[in-house]
């Protein structure tokens, strides 16, 4: 019961670890590459724009996509690491 | 044959393959009604996250605003997809692992109270009822333009074929019906788009064709763009926006409001396994981007499309713009779409200097000197999807799937929407707090009668739109993002969350929210009773009512942990609870209680 307990916790600890590091990428391209820094990658010339405007109309909902499946596929892994899986 | 044929074939054709659906696919139980027998697929699942998101904003309006405001816009662009990632990441698995029907329950049950149960109903039903009258409205706006019935005709023929599919199937109905009108829409918006992007760029691919050159100048479509414009007066169109922390605010209350939207959140419900519900967030954002990166293909290309129609000298490599804007066409040449869409009164035409040409600029720009009196040209951001096969001098067929494709994206939305008021009002109000020893039969029918109610609700005020309708938007995001989504998270990643915090949290972010919309919009949306007039100028700190929802959420969660923080701890059997819906063994179906 006590193993239990603390490999539940370590697998929530790693879930939340997961969650941090998924959304820090989330927010740097959205509001990051494509809102705030885009002053700062105005020299990043994409077809007659610049990058920050790629990543605003294009770029963060690949990076978005690319995210979930990452996340799904990383807690697949532990879901079996840690026998929690259905 | 006619195009008038053309469309009731398609449209008509559509609506039957809906009505089969939901033949084959009845309720018999209310797990089927309220999560399709939980064993949908998560592909399929994903597809009818799609249908069930994209409204008739995202196919009729979002790239005609996308076209006018250019990067500006990109907030709806990120805000409506990057939504999933939280739902992915912080909701959908463990609302999945609770197992239970509805999004009230799970807040009624984690916070062990029947007061936060029912402010979550009552959150549910105002911003989903505000939400399905946008999604009657553009399926009349359909209807007319398409197949020339008046528009209170046209909604109730699309209110008949809602009420069969979801009354006689619930979710399940709905989630196959969606399917298919994932399929109908989306072929709608991509071949249109395909055709412009081949024309003015050579790319076939829309997205791409977005960053390749525009093949009649040579140069890149957006260069070529910002030229254009800005030789009318207009602001470049990848211009940045000044107010980057409104910017900033508007796209997270656009997040964290679909996060937190339910009749979205329900649909993870219905998938087997808790790993389903994360891959089904991840399939429907595959979905859901093959019209978001299309979308603002369209909307550059229909821009520049529009421009060149009207001063045709525009379109190869320019020198001199004053000698190219000095030639638009005459009135008497426009083309046939134009005169279409003058008929709707979404384009209109009125000639201030009287030369008997159409001159499209910036109003707020002078250009006295060209002999200009003021932009003659009024087009409406919401026909320039509708318009494409049009503009783009596609065949008949294509203007009949844009027809059938409109309708399919407002009535999957309408139809998700409509369950969730309905399931909220017979297994949250009904059974949950009326009549708790309603037997299965019994609340199936509760919730059918409840879903017809709700129809004619919907149908209703589709017709007779209160004269807020523009602004149900900001209601509806505002109140998901400021009350459920805080809510909804902190139950899952606190344990010490308590019923009191997250009362007041809901509460005082629901308030909050409200009144500084209405401040601005007018005191429950009535016309002349704002306090202050809604420009930049007079927002807090330059924030828009659009972008509270944010502020409103950051209060819930602040105020939630605050009131906690001072009174006693939840119940050891809900920090229990609270520990069983993280790790996903032992899930099961969804089931009732």
């Amino acid at each position: 019961m006590a193993d239990d307990k603390s490999k539940a916790a370590a697998y929530w600890k790693a879930n939340l670890r997961l969650i941090t590091g998924c959304l820090i990428v989330w927010a740097l391209v959205s509001y990051g590459c494509a809102i705030l820094l885009r002053p700062l990658l105005a020299g990043i010339s994409v077809g007659g724009t610049d990058l920050g405007f790629w990543f605003a109309q294009q770029g963060s909902i690949l990076v978005f996509i690319g995210l979930i499946f990452f996340y799904a596929w990383k807690m697949n892994r532990l879901d079996k690491k840690f026998g929690l899986g259905e | 044959m006619s195009q008038f044929a053309i469309n009731v074939l398609f449209v008509g054709g559509s609506f039957a393959i809906y009505i089969g659906i939901a033949i084959w696919a009845k309720a018999g139980s209310t797990r089927d009604f309220y999560v399709a027998g939980g064993g949908v697929h998560p592909i399929t699942n994903g597809m009818a996250i799609g249908a069930d998101w994209m409204s008739a904003a995202s196919f009729i309006s979002m790239a005609g605003i996308i076209a006018s405001a250019g990067y500006g816009a990109s907030t709806f662009l990120m805000g409506w997809t990057g939504g999933y990632v939280l739902l992915a990441l912080l909701l959908a698995p463990y609302l999945r692992k609770f197992g239970k029907f509805t999004v009230p329950e799970f807040i009624g049950d984690r916070f062990y109270s029947k007061p936060a149960r029912m402010v979550a109903v009552v959150c549910l039903i105002v911003a989903s009822l505000t939400y399905v009258i946008g999604q009657m409205a553009g399926a009349g706006v359909a209807f007319s333009r398409f197949l020339e019935v008046d528009a209170t005709t046209g909604l109730i023929i699309a209110a008949i074929v809602v009420f069969f599919y979801s009354v006689l199937g619930g979710m399940k109905g709905i989630t196959y019906t969606q399917v298919a009108q994932y399929i109908v829409l989306i072929v709608a918006y991509t071949i249109p788009a395909v055709f412009i992007s081949l024309e003015l760029t050579d790319n076939p691919i829309p997205p791409l064709g977005l960053f390749s050159d525009h093949s009649a100048s040579g140069e890149p479509l957006l260069s070529k763009l910002n030229e254009v414009v800005t030789a009318l007066g207009f602001n470049e169109y990848t211009a940045m926006v000044d107010n980057k922390l409104n910017m900033v605010l508007f796209t997270l209350s656009l997040m964290i409001g679909t996060a937190g939207l339910p009749h979205v959140i329900m649909r993870f419900f219905t998938v087997p396994k808790v790993a389903d519900a994360r891959w089904s967030a991840g399939w429907a954002l595959v979905f859901i981007g093959l019209l978001y990166l299309t979308a603002p293909a369209v909307a550059s290309m229909a821009r520049l499309n529009l421009v060149t129609t009207i001063y045709p000298d525009m379109a190869a490599q320019v020198q001199n713009y004053e000698d190219a804007a000095a030639n638009p066409i005459a009135y008497a040449d426009r083309p046939d779409w134009i005169r279409t869409w003058e008929e709707t009164g979404l384009i209109t035409f009125d000639d201030k200097n009287n030369d008997g040409r159409i001159q499209l600029y910036n109003n707020a720009a002078d250009f006295s000197d060209r002999g200009w009196q003021g932009n003659e040209l009024e087009v409406s951001n919401d026909i320039l999807v509708l318009a494409n096969p049009e503009i783009a001098n596609l065949p008949g067929w294509v203007v009949g799937l844009i027809a059938a494709g409109g309708l399919a994206a407002a009535l999957s939305t309408a139809a998700g929407l409509l369950l969730a008021i309905s399931s909220a009002i017979s297994h949250d109000l009904i059974k949950g707090a009326i009549n708790p020893k309603i037997t299965e039969k019994g609340e199936l029918r509760a919730a059918r009668i409840s879903m017809s109610v709700a129809i004619v609700v919907a149908t209703y005020l589709g017709v007779n739109p209160p004269g807020f309708a523009a602004q149900v938007v900001a209601l509806a995001f505002g109140i998901a993002a400021a009350s459920l989504f805080p809510a909804l998270m902190m139950g899952i990643f606190s344990k010490r969350i308590n019923n009191k915090g997250a009362i007041a949290g809901m509460l005082s972010g629901l308030v909050f929210t409200l009144v500084y919309i209405f401040v601005y919009k007018g005191w429950f949306f009535i016309p002349d009773t704002n306090n202050l007039a809604d420009v930049e100028a007079n927002w807090v700190l330059g924030i828009s009512p659009l972008s509270i929802g944010a502020v409103g959420a950051i209060l819930n969660f602040v105020v939630a942990y605050l009131v906690s923080s001072f009174t006693e701890e939840p119940p050891q059997e809900i920090q229990d609870l609270v520990e069983s819906v993280r790790y996903p063994k032992g899930a099961g179906v969804a089931i009732d209680h």
